[in-house]
């Protein structure tokens, strides 16, 4: 191609492919639930210390498949602001205090012979949306599991924020109304402990229960 | 020559590609179909939550967390071939992922996995547990050492086997960057018949695959495998909005 100079090129590279996280997902990301003990530091569903600040909760619930079965092999993971709505991350320089003892992070398996799931966590504060206002209290949400091709992102709201939730951007986008309130955990207190119980369908099920909301963030 | 945003900056996860990955509905693969959701998925723009993720520090892992032919080692060394894997991980517009957390896990080279639901008759090895963990270095760099794991077979149908492969969960610096997929090695042929392999993009396939890397195995120790991951990238901020307010 003589006389044509180069041109410089715009190059994006594919992301790589995602994969399902199988059946036996535990052994590589919580290896006590498969049956051994490898790691000296194990990264789990406690997201909290004593020192913690914020109003500790109890986050629990299950996954159902379309027929509406418990799915007993799925491994989730959460991600979330600290007690004032401030992520444990450099790219979060809002003026509002870190807490050194809250990452935010925490990953469990659903229970093999109930299907239940459990993360002890505390309540995240409010954060800004960059479109303007404030996105409710939320926690992210990933669903790993056999079954599953890419993992699936939803997020847990609380129903004792009807004021927030009723102002949140990401709720108020989905324009189908009825299927916003699969987004709300529902608080109870048992044992003097605060629970927010948060169901995923993965699917709707034959009881009524409706598909929680994906996104496609 | 590449022109891209710079690494590290603030801006917007891009969007998903999601002709890059398996649909969540493929009946080939039998699980999927109870397991698929059936409406399409919201649309989510990236807010902070969605910018950010957890940080991992050096310090939380055990040394040995990267050597599979260690870490689980109790009398003596675990049986099977001794291979090396590494790689780079890189956004999409080939900035190195620093810091990213990339967890490992894979049968034993029977094909048998230490996990309690695991049933196959092939026997467990006592000094192979099969996961690993480790960071990559400032040039997106990671590699750990283990036994290439065995093929093994699974009711999909009466007669499938899954090709030889090793399990990966990758973190970047972003909750939308977090990725689990698996790699598979060149020259298997179980990769063409499997039908969980056969979920990825046809034209992608290839790029799950380790390709030998023979200059670099290490002379009567271990053979080695280059396999490199693209995370998504962060789009350039050219014009930033003021509080909240579009100028």
């Amino acid at each position: 191609m003589s006389g044509m100079a180069a041109r410089p090129m715009v190059v994006r590279y594919p992301e790589t492919p995602s994969q399902t996280g199988g059946p036996y997902v535990h052994i590589g990301l919580a290896p006590a639930q498969a049956g051994f003990d490898i790691f000296e530091n194990n990264f789990g569903n406690v997201l909290t210390t004593p020192e913690t600040t914020g109003e500790r909760i109890r986050l629990e619930g299950r996954v159902f498949d379309g027929s509406g079965s418990p799915v007993n092999d799925a491994l989730l993971e959460i991600w979330q602001a600290n007690a004032a709505g401030r992520y444990a991350h450099p790219g979060d320089t809002q003026d509002k205090e870190l807490d050194p003892t809250f990452r935010g992070f925490g990953r469990t398996g659903t229970d093999f012979d109930t299907g239940i799931y459990t993360f002890e966590t505390i309540k995240p504060g409010p954060t800004p949306s960059p479109r303007g206002g404030e996105q409710a209290p939320h926690i992210l949400m990933l669903i790993f599991a056999r079954g599953i091709n890419l993992g699936l992102h939803t997020r847990v709201y609380f129903d004792d924020e009807a004021e927030a939730n009723a102002a949140d951007p990401l709720l108020n986008s989905i324009e189908w109304v009825v299927r916003r309130d699969t987004l709300i955990a529902r608080r109870s207190e048992r044992d003097g402990e605060v629970v927010y119980t948060f169901d995923v369908r993965l699917q709707d099920t034959p009881d009524g229960g409706a598909e929680t909301v994906f996104f496609d963030v | 020559m590449i022109i891209a945003p710079p690494g590290g900056a603030l801006g917007e996860f891009v969007e998903r590609d999601r002709n890059n990955h398996p649909q969540a509905l493929t009946p080939g693969y039998r699980t999927s179909v109870l397991r698929a959701p059936r409406n399409a998925l919201i649309v989510a723009r990236n807010t902070i939550s969605e910018m950010t993720g957890p940080i991992f520090q050096q310090g939380e892992l055990g040394e040995l967390d990267n050597d599979l032919i260690l870490n689980f080692s109790k009398d003596s060394l675990p049986i099977g071939e001794r291979i090396i894997v590494h790689g780079y991980v890189r956004d999409e517009f080939g900035n190195p992922v620093k810091g990213a957390l990339v967890e490992v896990w894979q049968a034993n080279a029977g094909g048998r996995y230490r996990h309690k639901k695991d049933q196959y008759l092939a026997p467990i090895d006592p000094n192979f547990g099969g996961s690993g963990r480790m960071l990559t270095d400032d040039n997106g760099y990671y590699y750990f050492r283990t036994i290439k794991p065995g093929p093994y077979p699974w009711f999909n149908s009466t007669n499938a086997w899954r090709p030889a492969h090793i399990h990966f969960a990758i973190s970047g610096d972003g909750w939308a960057q977090r990725l689990v997929t698996q790699l598979y090695f060149d020259g298997d042929p179980m990769i063409e018949r499997c039908s969980i392999a056969q979920t990825a993009p046809r034209d992608l396939l290839n790029t799950l695959i380790a390709q030998e890397d023979p200059a670099n195995n290490v002379p009567f120790d271990a053979r080695t495998f280059r396999w490199d991951i693209t995370l998504r990238g962060r789009r350039a901020t050219f014009f930033n909005n003021v509080n909240g307010v579009k100028r």
